[in-house]
């Protein structure tokens, strides 16, 4: 029996000011990372609900990466404070109900780290990649 | 229901080579809502732009998705299309198929199928946008130009001379910079002294321009257009608009072993002191870590020599509040501290120097009166070595120098090299390179002069240890062209020291919520098309705050500055971002939430009288959203418990239909 080669779902959301930038500039640069990573464009990280996360997983998404500005440099000068406390929370509350940690993550790339964004999404994918298919929120229901 | 309206752009092969446009359109035009869907070469060019306007017209689209580049590229221009073609230009949605897609990818297959499903997400995303008008805010017609060196000058100049008022702030006693501690500069070698003195005089002169001197920025609130700025105007126990510059204080001040910054330590000054004799505005100033009386209460000298009774010990720290409605960030540079560079023995022995130091010592107005003297025992020099890329392009090195090129030394040590030869043909001068780089306008010409002409010996190689031993410092180097170890006996060793941006430019990068590189450059919002802009609007960048640049570079940004914020400050209103947060008051509790997290402070509350459905009425206090405060970062949309607040443009069926579409 042949196996499918198994592609991870990755949702990354980027704030418009660092992230988004520093994704164009991994562009600009013709820095390889996987297609599984399709990015959703806000104007700060703290502007994900996390309800956005669940409904990700909920639809079957393996993985979901948080981008925004460096502590310190937030565009809106502390929106990404307020991410780093709503993620904690809300990962750890994602780990007791059996999400893997390395499913979720929060990562700071500014403006000019387009080989950090890549690096970053290539490393994600790998670990999404290695945890295999996310089941454990997966709502089948969505599906139809 | 929405008539959505799909374009493909190809971007010649930038998106077409990775990604097959035709099955892109193809497949969204089976997604809900939409009713036309068409590719083409270059969506963005005058011919594709009335493409979108006819589809518009003859298809009567509601909503418009455009497959290409990145919204930071050409969102605006595709808004413009859309009203040209009389939809609400908040219609329009990007997906970005270019920059996070075919440029990223390699494979055709993956990168269509990628492509499909961004444009899938903006399609749903469409189906559920609104139709946005933009409010509108006055625009305060002042700039303030934050630095006063070089590119400074020139910034508040040209605004000026355009009619309206600036401000100056510079955080030392004196205008001018680095340039005004230059000796020649290149490649013209006028000395920068003539050039820039009559600059800082008409800056001192022109009627719309004041400088706030020994000042810095404190905070800024505001946006584009209506920025309040508190600028904090440091004592210097000095009256400015008394003192006359007279200099009797200076004379007369007993304190005289304080170490000279304007010559980089290489003499001393007095406590009260006036930087240099061009200085704008010329009035003393009193350092008050060094007045014995003002750290004691005993002395008083000054006050007793002055004439015009300029002096006051009791001066405070005053804060000064404006508004300004465009804010022009001229930080400028340091050269990096040569402290972790040990191989080079600069801490070990004063005849070892940098650039800047080298630059004083043969300035007429510097310790040593224009005589190359060694800094050691004031002798003239024989030998000279000069070392490039002191902590310049140190991929390697990066916890002591810089990995980027530094941009100025080859020319400025061409300069040095040349200028030595010139006057003392005696002295025997190298230069250690690892390239020599000089594009710009007769650079190279210059640079061969110094090796054609004036005998100057350039070794390509890196100099490995610089040791003192008795009057000599022993040079030890690699000669790589020719493949051999050189040693030299040097008089004078000379580093030409990597630059850095200064150090008051990241907290203000932070207060201008301004973003910066990992070298502390700040950042442009374009590397190519908007080379002056910050990403911040209404904050501009001149000089080399932005990165390393030579004078006559500086200059041209800084004049491109000041077009940029006449351009603004011309406008009488500007149109806001529509983008905003905004309440639903049947659903908002008042709890406050959201007012706790804004950091803006654009939230309210009012009173509000409700309806019931028994048709009594019912007072319930409900958030009210300030658009022209609010700057649409979200953060109280997230935070609203009952689900009232949310953002135009960005709103949270707007998201979830985006994640919707990527996971299915």
């Amino acid at each position: 029996m042949q196996v499918e080669e198994y592609k991870p779902l990755i949702v990354a959301f980027c704030c418009n000011w660092c992230s988004y930038a520093g994704a164009d500039l991994a562009g600009n640069n013709r820095l390889n990372y996987p297609a599984d990573v399709k990015i959703i464009r806000v104007p700060c990280s703290c502007r994900v609900n996390p309800m956005f996360i669940l409904r990700a997983f909920q639809r079957g998404a393996d993985g979901v990466i948080l981008c925004g500005c460096h502590p310190g440099d937030c565009h809106y000068t502390s929106g990404n404070y307020y991410t780093r406390r709503r993620m904690a929370l809300l990962f750890s509350m994602l780990d007791y109900l059996g999400i893997e940690r390395e499913r979720t993550r929060v990562e700071w790339v500014s403006a000019a780290e387009g080989a950090k964004f890549a690096a970053t999404m290539n490393d994600f994918a790998q670990k999404v990649a290695s945890l295999g298919k996310n089941k454990r929120l997966e709502d089948l229901r969505c599906k139809k | 229901m929405q008539r959505i309206g799909v374009f493909v752009c190809w971007c010649g092969s930038n998106i077409a080579g990775t990604v097959d446009v035709k099955a892109v359109a193809e497949a969204l035009k089976n997604e809900p809502g939409v009713v036309y869907s068409a590719n083409y070469q270059y969506m963005c060019s005058q011919a594709g732009q009335n493409m979108i306007i006819e589809a518009v017209k003859e298809h009567k689209l509601t909503g418009i998705v455009v497959c290409s580049c990145s919204p930071r590229m050409h969102e605006a221009t595709f808004r413009k299309t859309a009203e040209a073609a009389g939809l609400n230009p908040y219609m329009v949605e990007i997906a970005n198929i270019r920059e996070q897609c075919s440029w990223v990818h390699k494979d055709m297959a993956t990168g269509t199928e990628k492509a499909i499903i961004l444009g899938k997400a903006a399609v749903a995303k469409v189906n559920l946008n609104a139709p946005l008008t933009p409010g509108e805010s006055p625009v305060t017609k002042r700039a303030l130009v934050i630095g006063g060196g070089i590119a400074g000058i020139q910034t508040a100049l040209d605004i000026a001379e355009a009619g309206f008022p600036v401000d100056i702030v510079e955080k030392n006693p004196t205008i001018g910079g680095k340039m005004a501690q230059l000796d020649k500069t290149f490649p013209t070698l006028d000395c920068a002294a003539c050039i820039l003195t009559p600059k800082m005089v008409d800056v001192a002169q022109h009627e719309k321009i004041r400088i706030f001197s020994y000042s810095e920025v404190e905070d800024v609130t505001g946006f584009v257009g209506n920025f309040d700025v508190k600028i904090k105007k440091r004592a210097r126990f000095v009256k400015e608009d008394v003192c006359t510059g007279c200099g009797a204080c200076v004379e007369k001040c007993p304190m005289k072993k304080i170490p000279n910054e304007f010559n980089l330590g290489m003499n001393n000054r007095t406590a009260i002191y006036i930087p240099f004799a061009q200085a704008v505005p010329k009035v003393a100033t009193i350092d008050a870590n060094a007045c014995n009386m003002i750290k004691n209460g005993k002395c008083g000298i000054c006050s007793k020599v002055c004439t015009a009774g300029a002096i006051d010990y009791t001066q405070k720290d005053e804060i000064i509040s404006e508004k300004y409605g465009a804010i022009v960030v001229a930080t400028g540079f340091n050269p990096i501290s040569m402290d972790k560079f040990d191989e080079f023995a600069y801490n070990q022995s004063k005849d070892v120097i940098t650039s800047l130091e080298f630059e004083r010592l043969t300035n007429a107005a510097g310790p040593t009166a224009g005589k190359l003297l060694r800094p050691s025992d004031l002798e003239h020099p024989h030998t000279i070595v000069f070392v490039q890329c002191v902590g310049s392009r140190c991929a390697s090195c990066a916890e002591k120098g810089k990995e980027y090129c530094s941009k100025i030394c080859c020319m400025y040590t061409a300069k040095h090299a040349m200028l030595t030869r010139d006057k003392y043909p005696d002295t025997e001068v190298y230069v250690f390179y690892i390239d020599v780089r000089t594009p710009g306008k007769n650079f190279d010409e210059f640079y061969r002069r110094a090796v054609e002409e004036y005998g100057v010996k350039y070794i390509k190689g890196m100099v490995g240890k610089v040791s003192p031993e008795g009057k000599k410092l022993k040079v030890q180097a690699s000669d790589l062209l020719n493949n051999k170890q050189i040693k030299i006996d040097a008089d004078l060793v000379v580093l030409a020291a990597a630059i850095e941006p200064d150090k008051s430019a990241r907290p203000l990068a932070t207060k201008l919520t301004a973003s910066m590189d990992t070298n502390d450059f700040f950042t442009e919002a374009h590397p190519k098309l908007r080379p002056v802009e910050s990403p911040t609007a209404g904050v501009f960048l001149s000089g080399a705050c932005q990165g390393p640049k030579d004078i006559p570079e500086t200059v041209s940004q800084a004049s491109a500055a000041a077009a940029k914020v006449i351009g603004l400050l011309v406008k009488d209103k500007l149109k806001g971002n529509p983008c905003v947060a905004r309440s639903n008051e049947l659903m908002c509790n008042g709890c406050s939430s959201c007012e706790r997290v804004c950091p803006y402070g654009a939230i309210t509350y009012e009173d509000k009288e409700f309806r019931m459905p028994d048709r009594t009425t019912k007072v319930r206090r409900i958030a009210k959203v300030n658009p022209a405060v609010c700057q649409g970062c979200g953060a109280c949309t997230v935070a609203c418990p009952s689900g009232a607040m949310d953002l135009q443009g960005f709103a949270n069926n707007q998201i979830m239909a985006e994640v919707d579409a990527i996971c299915k």
